[in-house]
């Protein structure tokens, strides 16, 4: 596996005064505005970043709320109607011995969506001012959120699932509670917000001679 | 313009990119990235996984997907229904958006690949918005959750597991498949050299 650059130094495009395409990578000229090969956009840093991170950031925040707050399934069993969170689904599955399921649950619906609120947010802050951090972490860490944010939807389709299935009259009936289109909505913002975020920045932003790389 | 001289989408780094080095497995040297994925050779693969997916995916939409039996009462479920579990008053827009995620979405991209690829495996010229087509179903990817839809059945099944029989439908299996085919495409998919190939073609 060879590494392309080990034959030639590391020069950004940026600072050779042009500008690479972000879809199919082909290197212009900095005032072309589209790319000939793919026709994309061309834009050499994304100056509006870390407003759109931010703004999606809060609004996946706020949506999250009342993700936790309201019950995201209403079971109906013999005319008697229990209604469960996020949280108390988790429990429900503890109660039933289920443990690998629960901590799938757990970590899709509440470790995933926390810490990208958390890491989103700690990589748009540091962004905000040179910083000395080792950027190949950084980058790691942007990778695996973008990565596994989409995997936060699990509830949702667990959702859409029991609601489908479970449809027995006075037996049991199973619903979607408000807390499902929160909870989806909440994941959305946050997938763009990642989306949202110049990954080119990280090197961008580092303070001159802190790291090599 | 020379289609060998790239920079890294991620960490913005240029590379001189000759054929020879193009058609093997190549990362950026600061980030790491995958510049080239090394699959000169993939794209009437990726074309042919496409059209398994399309296949695989019309039987999802229109065979039972999961029946569930609790004692005298059964009732059965295609994917359809599942997505329109939400369909009742201000839920609807999370149906739709459950829709797009499962089903159109990944029917949009497989359509748009096999669209804007297989005139190059069949050496005819471009298909017209070739590019755009082949830009969307990039752009698409992250919103095309099939496989995670699958976690989310068998987070389902579990479940219910105590309090029915259930018995998987053919539409199960071939979703089992969908996910599999559109993995091992996406493996595949090295973006430089699709690019390379539509540009190629066009002339």
């Amino acid at each position: 596996m060879d590494r392309a650059g080990q034959q030639q130094s590391l020069t950004t495009a940026r600072e050779a005064g042009m500008v690479g395409c972000t879809y199919c990578g082909l290197l212009l000229p900095m005032d072309q505005a589209h790319c000939p090969r793919c026709g994309a956009g061309l834009q050499s840093r994304d100056d509006q970043s870390l407003q759109k991170v931010w703004a999606w950031l809060l609004a996946g925040l706020i949506a999250y709320v009342p993700a936790n707050l309201y019950p995201m399934l209403r079971t109906t069993q013999m005319f008697h109607t229990t209604e469960s969170t996020i949280v108390g689904g988790v429990s429900d599955l503890i109660h039933h011995h289920a443990y690998g399921i629960a901590f799938i649950v757990f970590f899709a619906s509440v470790v995933i969506p926390i810490g990208k609120f958390i890491v989103i947010a700690y990589l748009a802050y540091l962004m905000s001012r040179p910083h000395k951090s080792d950027p190949h972490r950084l980058h790691l860490l942007y990778e695996v959120v973008e990565f596994i944010g989409r995997w936060s939807m699990i509830d949702v389709f667990v959702v859409a699932i029991l609601t489908a299935l479970v449809q027995f009259d006075v037996l049991a009936t199973i619903n979607p509670g408000i807390a499902a289109v929160c909870f989806a909505l909440s994941v959305v913002f946050t997938m763009l917000s990642a989306q949202s975020f110049d990954s080119r920045l990280i090197w961008d932003r580092l303070e001159k001679g802190s790291f090599h790389g | 313009m020379s289609g060998d001289n790239i920079a890294c989408p991620v960490c913005d780094v240029m590379y001189h990119l000759p054929p020879e080095l193009a058609d093997g497995e190549t990362r950026c040297a600061r980030c790491g990235y995958r510049l080239t994925l090394g699959q000169s050779e993939a794209i009437t693969r990726v074309v042919g996984l496409a059209l398994t997916s399309v296949v695989l995916m019309g039987m999802v939409v229109f065979l039972p997907f999961l029946d569930l039996e609790a004692g005298q009462f059964s009732n059965s479920a295609t994917v359809y229904d599942a997505v329109m579990g939400f369909s009742t008053g201000i839920m609807m827009p999370l149906s739709l958006a459950v829709m797009g995620f499962i089903i159109v979405l990944p029917l949009l991209r497989f359509g748009l690949l096999i669209y804007a690829l297989a005139p190059v495996v069949l050496h005819r010229p471009n298909a017209p918005g070739a590019n755009a087509a082949l830009r969307v179903a990039i752009r698409l990817k992250p919103w095309a959750m099939a496989e995670i839809f699958m976690v989310g059945v068998a987070v389902a099944l579990v479940k219910l597991a105590g309090m029915a029989t259930l018995h998987m439908g053919p539409a199960f299996w071939a979703f089992v498949g969908v996910v599999v085919v559109a993995a091992l495409k996406d493996t595949l998919m090295c973006r430089n050299t699709l690019w390379t190939a539509l540009a190629n073609n066009k002339a």
